[in-house]
């Protein structure tokens, strides 16, 4: 058998439902890579070899009684440590839950286990999903497998690292300005946030709660819509969480529901040009260009709203983490310091929080408190919300026009380690194109489109209306199956193996 | 937008249970001074009439049948607990405290 860490998952799925190979072997070598590269991109805060092989002999087991598998059995996955899951701790990136075992599993991970998808483990993240980069973990950085001097993304940096690196062919992440599409972008796989409420929220350690959505990365957009369709529908336990039916992402990958052909695509006006690196418009013009070339018709649409995009979102998101991070007093779980009978309830709290959290999720509770505050709600809170209105309005108007939109995913190519850590204005601007259909709530993409500067790679976005996530996988797929024929093979065939320490 | 004072700060920190020295809350200060210059942009926008939007998909009236369903043992959850005694969590004295 050649390298199990080459295949993608819908192709490891079918070896392993034909028993060409065990789970059991697939799970093993993939352990075997995150031995081997582990150390040098710190993709992973926590791996148990036992339990993702006792969870990989289960399907060989069920496999072995005849039973139907699901179509990402024995499949191995990465999962960001935002998620619950019993027998694992989960420390959101953050020292205030250090050791915390949950006793409880995420809807995401119940579903996963259903299908028979085997977690390899937990990756790294910015602490709480509040970051670009992945610094802001308690637990060291996470390194870009395609330069281990620049970062992953973030904040869901371990997990795309993990998938660009072949520790994993898929894995789970957040978004909630972008936290899946930027990491995907910057280390040349494909990363979906899908529509707000496709995927449940029970069990993912809440930042900003109108915002936060998990979903999948992956190699190919086929793999991304496999998964995307396993962890998503309604969830009773989730009260954001949508009743009504998947979008079919995977018959819509496959190109079952059509090409591009007479697709109207948008390129948003604001979200290119001035602030967006040489590279990065280079690649995503010729993106455009392939589409028209492949029978799409484009055209330029204006959303004068999403220039606000930042300021709302950097007001909403703080609110909302300031109002979700007071569950971290030190009380019920998680670090507690101080409580020496001397401190009384309220400084314990202030001892622990001010000892658990680290310097970016300080920050942001004391913006959102800020703006929640009394005689700022209005000016603040307030506003922002109905800057978020005129956003929604701008996609609701382009949606009437085109049937998706097209965009560079961040402004640049991967930044290195430490250039923009203590600057919060350099780093939240890593987020500006991804923010607005956060905002709004669509579907959102992230698809490799070339390398840009410094020889990394670009990553173009796709945005659709809401619950119309089938439209970025349709476009998507092709996008991706004209640009591997120009290319030649995958983008990340180019990779250069050396950087993880001259492991073949 | 008024820039924030020691004072100012030392009143966020309070209400955020965050115990911030004195060079912590200059440190803060002065990014959160940057940060909320940048974001006080949302003013620009006329908006007046304009309803907030509060989620992004709305949903309204979730119910569910009121039904008991199995709740977590309080095993599990206590021994999540950074101090347990009596079957409760333990907590520090909640009385007799000076006000901040």
């Amino acid at each position: 058998m050649s390298d199990l860490t080459l295949l993608g998952a819908a192709e490891t799925a079918a070896l392993v439902a034909r028993g060409d190979v065990s789970a059991h072997e697939v799970t093993a070598r993939h352990l075997d890579r995150i031995e081997q590269t582990d150390e040098a991109i710190h993709a992973f805060l926590h791996v148990d070899r036992g339990l993702a092989l006792a969870q990989a002999d289960e399907v060989d087991r069920a496999r072995a009684e005849g039973a139907v598998l699901g179509p990402l059995a024995g499949v191995p996955l990465a999962l960001k440590d935002v998620f619950t899951m019993q027998g694992a701790p989960t420390t959101c990136g953050s020292k205030i839950l250090e050791g915390w075992h949950p006793p409880y599993d995420a809807t995401v991970v119940e579903r996963l286990k259903a299908g028979g998808v085997v977690v390899l483990g937990k990756t790294n993240m910015d602490e709480f999903a509040m970051g670009s980069s992945t610094e802001n973990s308690a637990y060291g950085v996470t390194r870009n497998p395609w330069n281990l001097n620049r970062i992953p993304g973030g904040s869901s940096g371990g997990s795309s690292a993990a998938v660009a690196a072949r520790q994993a062919p898929l894995a789970i992440g957040t978004d909630t300005g972008g936290s899946i599409r930027q990491p995907a972008a910057v280390t040349g796989i494909v990363g979906v946030k899908p529509t707000y409420g496709g995927v449940s929220r029970y069990g993912l350690v809440a930042f900003s709660s109108s915002l936060d959505q998990g979903g999948p990365f992956a190699r190919s957009v086929l793999d991304a819509a496999l998964l995307h369709e396993v962890i998503a529908g309604h969830d009773r336990r989730d009260a954001t969480s949508i009743e009504a039916p998947v979008p079919r992402v995977v018959a819509a990958a496959r190109g079952e529901l059509g090409g591009v052909s007479g697709m109207k695509v948008g390129v948003v006006s604001q979200l290119q040009g001035e602030g967006y690196q040489s590279g990065v418009q280079a690649r995503f013009d010729e993106t455009v260009e392939l589409l028209t070339g492949l029978g799409a018709e484009v055209i330029e649409v204006s959303c004068p709203s999403f220039e606000y995009a930042l300021p709302a979102y950097y007001l909403i998101a703080p609110s909302e983490c300031s109002s979700n991070l007071a569950r971290f007093d030190g009380m019920r779980y998680g670090l507690r310091a101080g409580d020496d009978g001397e401190h009384g309830v309220e400084q314990v709290m202030s001892m622990t929080r001010a000892q658990g959290f680290g310097p970016e999720v300080k920050r942001r509770i004391m913006l959102g408190t800020y703006a929640l505050s009394a005689g700022y709600y209005d000016a603040y809170y307030g506003q922002a919300q109905k800057v978020r209105t005129l956003i929604r309005r701008d996609f609701d108007a382009a949606y009437k026009k085109v049937d998706v939109l097209i965009s560079p995913t961040t402004p640049t190519v991967a930044f290195l380690i430490g250039e923009r850590a203590d600057d919060p204005i350099a780093m939240y601007k890593a987020d500006l194109a991804t923010l607005p259909s956060s905002l709004y709530g669509g579907p959102a993409m992230s698809l490799p489109a070339g390398l840009g500067d410094d020889d990394l790679p670009v990553g173009v976005q796709l945005m659709a209306a809401v619950q119309r996530d089938e439209q970025v996988y349709r476009v998507g797929a092709v996008l991706e199956a004209a640009l591997q024929e120009r290319w030649g093979g995958a983008l990340l065939d180019r990779i250069p193996e050396l950087a993880m320490g001259g492991v073949a | 937008m008024p820039a924030l004072d020691r004072d100012d700060v030392a009143h966020l920190a309070r209400l955020s249970r965050l115990q911030l020295t004195d060079s912590e809350l200059d440190h803060y200060g002065e990014q959160l001074d940057v940060i909320l210059g940048a974001v006080a942009r949302v003013a620009e926008v006329a908006a007046e009439n304009v309803p907030p939007t509060t989620h992004a998909v709305p949903v309204v009236n979730v119910v569910r049948p009121d039904v008991i369903v199995p709740c977590l043992s309080r095993e599990d959850v206590l021994a999540a607990a950074p101090a347990a005694e009596d079957d409760r969590f333990r907590v520090p004295r909640i009385l007799d405290e000076e006000e901040q």
